[in-house]
């Protein structure tokens, strides 16, 4: 159903390309982690939430990188932001819940979301909001490690893995085992017909609409 | 003198076991000459090519709440559902506001009916005064007042002694005791038949040993005493029996079933439509059977229609709290005409239980298409397919399971004493 | 499949049931934050039509359209006889034009929400109607016991007491033999409904019998001041034939559970101390049926306004 936007970027519709394979998934993680210690004056205080499901391995890799790096634990934590979207009441069916799991307390602590792919910025400012029900942060900061462009909110990453512009009507999903980082794993670019995450369904529902 | 003929129909006249094609003339009122090919110059001519002409039906059963309850019907709407049903004559009960149980309503009823009602109206009297089984109404004087049977419908006497007496009284009068077999104290707080249906809705069940007991009592009482009993819809299997048994033993019983007992099951409820709930309820599959079997062999000699209208707001209560009751008077004949189209019934027959004998059990003219007979009489197209409307009806009341459905079969003209009182395509005519 | 409304487990199938039960583990951990409280159905107004006063489930529902963010309204029609006259259809129109977004429907007779569902704009979610179902309800137990056994297939439930009466009972019927438990009822003979068979389920006399093997045992509250006398002899005879207590109970496994919906008659259908310890898990239930209403009112209350969604 959707048109293919004219001078639409490179690639898409000759079918998936992979953005990212394993290999660059896992360096750019492990620079995004020097970025962090870099920037935090006390890495004592970060606790890295993932919002699932794309997040989740790379929260647990920046953590295992941090570790390695600096020697020091970092609480991962996991915030399924469905509860706080803002187009629930436009849907037709209600999506699965995922899972939320914070193992320790926000109050004072460096929060820094983890996300794979940001688009729109809508998913963001849900975990933001969900995570000032959680407590008051000293700091949020937000890893993406793609940033497609087309934000509708004014949310800035703090950390990029990369940016990659695409067509709104694409889709970029990170493929393969979604609870840790191993096997085959890679953004992969392809033509959006059925819209996987959430970002990308709502602007397809826009488009669509429009 | 007006005259009129009904010409190229199917005659079937149960009086006189006449099942053949001809014309029908009619003078002054009477029915004056059958044969076929006809030919009276002058005559109003009313086509029945394809149509079945039978003499009208006789509605056993119906409630047309005058006086008190006009809102839900009056005896001039009941009688013009009446006919656009092909019911030229129509017994209405006594449940009124007040009771007919005085001679003086009966003779109100009868003057009503004689200026509102297209149809014929026959007054059954209370059994008992106020319908409260205890004191039994002057039955002699009712009976001069026009009154043609005695019940206490859904009020039923509970006490077996006055009961038995009503029954030995009513034997002064030669007039059937109507009675409506429910023991109360097994009804209970039952709302739909007792089984898989009551279970799954989590509504109150009635069971149908509460009908088989009544029906058992009241058939011992009847034999006893040497009276009339007329079984109101009956609807059990057990109850059927009953009858069966008790007419072979030489009980003078005579047994009605309705439409709704025939056709539908208690699965009609399961959308918890209160226009469903009725008293006794609709219930499971082999009661349906064994009701159309006893219709078939005359263990039940009529088909009655309890049309029962009540007020939309009525109906719109919780199941537990609506009225019992539905309309039926409009929509009786198609619904039926399922035993014809079975092969249960010819539809000789099918005339018989809806008019001769229903006509018999009251003692009253009608049933007939014999010559000199008055011409009350039906003309119905059995092929004719429409969808029921209540709110296009006659009825003042809606409350019809069959609302919305399309239904195969239907009342072309009534005539009434010789008058086209409703037509089809001209609706009521008086 | 789940619908527009809630009306009945009958009308549910397996993946609708485990679609629930899985998200109300998600609203389970809502319950355990400091605040409890998440904007989903901000705006939203959910209207609990009490035409049949329930502290309990109404509260229930309060907490869960709460902490879901949803402005919550009871309305509780008084069903004095004079009130009885209006018609529930009409109640139900005039209470659709303040434009609810969802309606919490409980009512002394079997079929009301159903008749409302068929006449209002707002999705209907039963509460309870006569003694036909409770959705909820039984929704709340097949989350406990799966959170307890880990599992409902394969499991032996025994429900005794006032079956026919009991819309938990009914919809525990459905619930579990959809999930894949055995069901077995056990009562004095005039409480079990007429052919109760055709649901699927086998009806017992002896509370032992009933008992043998059992995996969970659920006791359904006795009505002892309308029913004692006319249904069973005496409160004291019932609790001495079908009363759950810790020597009965070993009939049952030995790590059966025991369930009821309460409010429990002490020394009646549960001895003193089942009502308070384990093997009974009644306390669970009750927390559990927050995060179940949560997550009915998350999965129902999304399909407002029919067609107004693209």
């Amino acid at each position: 159903m959707q048109e293919k936007a004219p001078g639409e970027p490179r690639g898409a519709r000759n079918g998936p390309r992979t953005i990212l394979d394993e290999t660059g998934i896992r360096r750019t993680l492990m620079r995004i982690a020097h970025e962090i210690l870099e920037r935090t004056e006390d890495p004592g205080l970060l606790y890295l939430v993932a919002i699932p499901n794309g997040g989740v391995p790379l929260a647990r890799e920046i953590a295992r990188n941090l570790r390695q790096i600096a020697g020091i634990d970092v609480a991962v934590g996991i915030l399924d932001t469905t509860l706080y979207r803002d187009d629930l009441t436009t849907t037709a069916e209600r999506p699965l819940l995922r899972l939320t799991e914070m193992p320790s307390a926000v109050d004072g602590r460096i929060v820094i979301l983890v996300d794979d792919v940001v688009k729109t910025g809508r998913t963001i400012r849900a975990a933001m909001d969900a995570l000032m029900d959680f407590g008051r942060p000293q700091v949020v900061q937000v890893v993406g490690l793609v940033d497609r462009g087309h934000r509708e909110l004014p949310i800035k990453l703090d950390y990029v893995g990369k940016n990659v512009p695409t067509s709104p009507n694409e889709n970029l999903r990170l493929r393969g085992d979604a609870g840790e980082l191993r096997g085959r794993l890679e953004l992969v670019l392809e033509p959006s017909d059925a819209a996987d995450s959430d970002d990308s369904s709502r602007s397809a529902r826009k488009g669509g609409g429009a | 003198m007006t005259r009129m003929l009904i010409r190229g129909g199917r005659i079937l006249d149960p009086s006189e076991d006449r099942d053949e094609a001809g014309d029908v003339l009619i003078e002054a009122g009477t029915i004056s000459e059958i044969a076929a090919g006809l030919d009276v110059p002058g005559a109003e001519v009313l086509d029945a090519k394809g149509a079945w002409v039978a003499p009208g039906f006789v509605d056993l059963h119906c409630h047309l709440r005058e006086p008190g309850q006009e809102y839900k019907e009056d005896i001039a709407s009941g009688g013009r559902a009446a006919v656009a049903g092909g019911f030229t004559a129509v017994a209405c009960m006594a449940n009124t506001q007040p009771v007919n149980d005085d001679p003086a309503m009966t003779d109100f009823i009868l003057d009503r009916a004689l200026h509102d009602s297209p149809a014929r109206v026959y007054p059954v009297a209370a059994a008992t005064r106020g319908l409260e089984g205890q004191v039994m109404t002057e039955m002699v004087a009712l009976v001069d007042a026009g009154a043609v049977a005695f019940s206490d419908d859904g009020r039923t006497i509970m006490d077996s002694g006055v009961m038995r007496r009503v029954l030995d009284y009513s034997r002064l009068v030669a007039a059937p005791v109507i009675v409506h077999c429910e023991d109360r104290t097994l009804v209970s707080d039952g709302v739909v038949n007792e089984g898989p249906v009551s279970t799954k809705l989590g509504l109150p069940g009635n069971p149908a040993v509460a009908e088989i007991v009544h029906i058992h009592r009241d058939l011992l009482l009847a034999e006893q005493v040497g009276a009339h009993l007329h079984v109101a819809h009956v609807s059990t299997a057990g109850g059927v029996e009953a009858i069966r048994r008790a007419r072979e033993r030489g009980v003078q019983v005579t047994a009605e079933v309705t439409p709704h007992h025939l056709t539908l099951t208690d699965e009609a409820t399961l959308g918890y439509d209160t226009n469903t709930k009725v008293a006794p309820p609709l219930r499971g599959e082999a009661d349906v059977r064994a009701c159309r079997a006893g219709l078939v062999d005359g263990t039940l000699d009529a088909i009655a229609t309890d049309h029962a209208p009540h007020a939309l707001h009525e109906k719109e209560l919780d199941f537990a709290s609506a009225p019992h009751g539905l309309i039926g008077l409009e929509t009786a004949a198609a619904v039926v005409l399922d035993l014809v189209r079975s092969g249960e019934l010819t539809p000789l027959e099918w005339v018989r239980r809806l008019s001769t004998n229903p006509a018999r059990i009251l003692r009253k003219s009608g049933g007939s298409l014999a010559v000199g007979a008055s011409a009350d009489l039906v003309v119905i197209d059995p092929e004719r397919r429409w969808t029921y409307d209540p709110v296009k009806g006659h009825s003042k009341s809606r409350n019809s399971p069959w609302a919305g459905q399309t239904l195969t079969g239907r009342v072309v003209a009534t005539v009434v004493g010789g008058r086209l009182v409703y037509h089809v395509d001209r609706g009521i005519l008086v | 499949m789940i619908g527009r409304d809630l009306l009945g487990i009958e009308d549910l199938d397996r993946s609708d049931i485990e679609r629930i039960l899985q998200t109300a583990e998600h609203m389970g951990e809502i319950g355990e934050r400091e605040v409890k409280k998440v904007p989903t159905l901000r705006g939203r107004t959910l209207v609990n039509l009490f035409f049949e006063p329930s502290t309990r489930t109404q509260t229930s529902f309060e907490i869960a359209g709460k902490r879901l963010s949803a402005d919550v309204v009871n309305f509780s029609p008084r069903s004095s006889s004079l009130t009885k006259a209006e018609s529930i259809l009409d109640t139900a129109r005039t209470l659709d034009a303040m434009d609810p977004d969802a309606v919490v429907v409980r009512h002394a007779v079997a079929g009301v929400p159903k008749r409302i569902a068929d006449v209002l704009e707002a999705p209907v979610i039963n509460a309870g109607d006569g003694a036909h179902e409770h959705p909820t309800q039984a929704l709340l137990d097949l989350f406990t016991v799966r959170r307890e056994k880990g599992r409902i297939d394969g499991l032996t439930v025994t429900i005794v007491g006032d079956i026919v009466h009991s819309r938990v009972a009914r919809s525990n019927i459905y619930g579990f033999l959809k999930m894949g438990a055995e069901v077995r009822l056990a009562a004095p003979p005039p409480m079990i409904p007429a052919a109760v068979e055709t649901l699927g389920v086998k009806a017992f006399t002896s509370l032992r019998e009933a008992l043998d093997g059992a995996d969970v045992v659920m006791a359904l509250r006795i009505q002892n001041e309308r029913f004692a006398g006319s249904y069973f002899p005496s409160v004291r005879e019932y609790a001495a034939t079908f009363g759950i207590d810790r020597a009965t109970l070993r009939y049952a496994k030995d790590d059966a559970i025991v369930m009821h919906p309460g409010p429990v008659n002490r020394g009646v259908e549960l001895s003193h101390d089942l009502a308070d310890h384990r093997p009974s898990v009644i306390l669970d239930q009750v927390r559990n049926g927050v995060s179940i209403r949560m997550a009915v009112l998350y999965l129902i209350s999304g399909r407002l306004h029919r067609g107004g969604v693209a």
